[in-house]
């Protein structure tokens, strides 16, 4: 009778095979943990230099003058929680009508899902068409529009100061507006994902007690929903702080501080695509820095969502 | 008994004459507003594509993929280099990110799906993808372009595959818990080893899964553009070799589009095509080919 393989070899034949893949898998799966761990020591090091010359200095200043070695960066701070902020205005209403749209049934199947893989086409458009695109389409409008509201608002107290003038094409206004199209799909994903967990008893119960569809999806089904749309939102604004080609492209990379959102701003991912090509020393320093905030800040609104996120998942499972 | 009736027909009148009269009519107008606001979303995807394609097409030719790009003032060329450029780059980041993506999914899902380590893995995954891409050309510029002492294909290829690791490796990790548990019971009831398992019957069954997510990648690091600006800048020639400055679609489009070159910003519009073209592509190919489960 002929012995089997495992017999011949030797079970201790078959461990080392297994041992080595085990040990393998294992060095990939600590590597993938160490990149972020590097990334964020790697930077750090680099901008060493400038946290000890600026200190918190570097995020309080207001002028970034790289031929004086003056370096503070609380006009792209600002510029990036305005820009996020703004387009999260535009996209959040907009991002939940079309996750409203995709989960209930106004229209025909195909009509929705020709309507959801026109959000899903969006997210696949690389940042830098959205640029191009802005540059050629949404600039023109807003300088028009921006030449007309800058006329209607000058005797409105607060408009005045939001509206003021001259209106340049590149401004706060157009990256905004195109960074809430890019936020778009993330918004309706993930809100279409929350809004299709709430169970249907819930709907059912709602119209026993005869209500409307609206009713029931305002007094039911959004505040079920509402935990994963927080988290949808705090997500986007996470892809909105880190957007960098379109917002270089279209928002005129200016360092000064306005209230005008037809004046021109800066971000901080817009100020490394612009700048890091040719900084040296003491610039390339503050510049390694203004990336480590960048990432700080962007993980710490990740790391909620994701909290906001898992917090979601428990609680709807407790209803189903 | 007629009493009860006239009262039934009289609440059912009340009722439509006001109150349901006017919710229904509420109703209807949130319905009409929130299809409105959804069809306004497809304004503009519509005006993407149709100016992609109407100043795109115009200059769409043999000759874009085979010439170098125009210099300021000339017409002609096209972004041959370029297009090569970013095909290199792109397949470097998955030579250099899809090991590391699926080893750690298979340790993630199969070898120790409850330790301390898989959890840390699933949770900085999901970090990375939220790192912003800039980022990742930061790092990249740290580390190769520093060290090295230049620009290079190399950095362009290492800065894409940060991007993309946690995308293969969130999709690996689908794939394999895809596989049902009792292909895998089966295997060690005939007595395989975990070895085995994993190798003969996991992995053939969560492949065609696995691929999706490596299309995901080539799909979104094709169309990167701030982690190449500088680390692998770009190149008016054809590459050489894989340490020097190399050229991609998506710098070229941000560079033409910037400048006052008419004939440049047309180029940008058709290299804006075929990018678009490359990605969608990718990202059907991704959803269609490899979902034959």
């Amino acid at each position: 009778m002929e012995t089997p393989a495992i017999q011949q070899g030797g079970i201790k034949e078959f461990r080392k095979g297994t041992d080595f893949f085990r040990i393998l898998c294992w060095v990939a799966s600590a590597a993938t943990v160490a990149t972020l761990a590097w990334i964020l020591v790697e930077i750090t090091r680099q901008a060493w230099p400038a946290i000890e010359k600026f200190g918190f200095g570097f995020v309080t200043g207001a002028r970034w003058l790289p031929n004086r070695e003056v370096f503070g960066v609380l006009p792209f701070l600002v510029g990036t929680a305005t820009s996020s902020l703004i387009a999260l205005v535009f996209a959040l209403p907009l991002g939940l009508a079309v996750a409203i749209f995709l989960s209930e049934d106004f229209l025909p199947l195909p009509v929705r899902q020709v309507v959801r893989f026109t959000v899903e086409m969006l997210a696949a458009i690389p940042s830098v068409v959205y640029g191009l695109w802005g540059i050629f389409v949404v600039i023109p409008l807003v300088q028009q529009f921006g030449s007309w509201a800058m006329v209607a608002c000058k005797d409105i107290p607060v408009l005045k100061e939001i509206f003021a003038g001259p209106a340049y094409g590149n401004s706060l206004l157009t990256a905004s507006l195109v960074l809430a199209l890019m936020i778009l799909p993330t918004i309706t994903a993930i809100s279409r994902t929350a809004l299709v967990a709430v169970p249907g008893t819930l709907r059912e119960g709602a119209y026993a007690l005869g209500s409307t569809r609206w009713e029931a999806i305002l007094g039911v089904i959004l505040p079920t929903a509402a935990p994963g749309i927080v988290a949808a939102t705090i997500l986007a604004l996470g892809r909105a702080m880190g957007e960098t080609m379109a917002i270089a492209m279209l928002i005129g990379n200016s360092s000064r501080l306005s209230w005008s959102l037809l004046s021109p701003a800066g971000t901080l991912a817009g100020l490394l695509a612009n700048q890091f090509g040719e900084a040296e020393g003491l610039q390339m320093n503050s510049l390694m820095l203004a990336a480590l905030l960048l990432v700080i800040l962007t993980l710490f609104v990740n790391m909620a969502g994701e909290a906001v996120l898992r917090y979601t998942e428990k609680q709807t499972a407790g209803i189903r | 008994m007629s009493d009860t009736t006239a009262e039934r027909t009289d609440f059912l009148a009340r009722a439509t004459a006001s109150g349901s009269g006017k919710r229904s009519f509420g109703n209807k107008i949130l319905s009409i507003v929130c299809v409105g606001l959804a069809f306004l979303t497809l304004i503009p995807l519509c005006s993407i594509i149709f100016l992609v394609l109407k100043n795109g097409l115009p200059l769409l030719s043999l000759s874009v993929f085979t010439d170098l790009p125009p210099a300021p003032g000339l017409t002609g060329g096209g972004f041959g280099n370029a297009l090569i450029g970013t095909l290199l780059m792109v397949g470097l980041a998955l030579v250099l990110a899809t090991p590391f993506g699926i080893l750690s999914a298979i340790y993630v899902n199969e070898y120790a799906p409850a330790s301390e380590l898989a959890k840390t893995v699933r949770f900085v995954a999901k970090l990375l993808t939220g790192i912003p891409s800039i980022i990742a050309g930061v790092f990249a510029y740290a580390v190769v372009v520093l060290a090295t002492g230049g620009f290079s294909a190399w950095a362009g290829g290492f800065a894409l595959a940060i991007l993309v690791l946690p995308t293969i490796l969130l999709t690996a990790e689908q794939a394999l818990m895809g596989v049902p548990k009792s292909f895998r019971e089966a295997s060690y009831g005939l007595g395989a080893t975990n070895f085995q398992t994993i190798w003969r019957i996991v992995l053939p069954d969560a492949l065609p899964a696995m691929m999706t997510g490596v299309m995901l990648a080539v799909a979104r690091a094709a169309g990167e553009t701030a982690p190449l600006l500088f680390t692998a800048l770009f190149s008016q020639y054809w590459i050489q070799s894989l340490k020097e400055p190399t050229a991609s679609l998506s710098v070229l489009i941000y560079n033409f589009s910037t400048t006052f070159d008419d004939h440049q910003k047309q180029m940008a519009w058709t290299a804006s095509l075929v990018l678009v073209v490359l990605v969608t592509l990718a990202n059907i190919s991704a959803q269609v080919v490899f979902r034959k489960r």
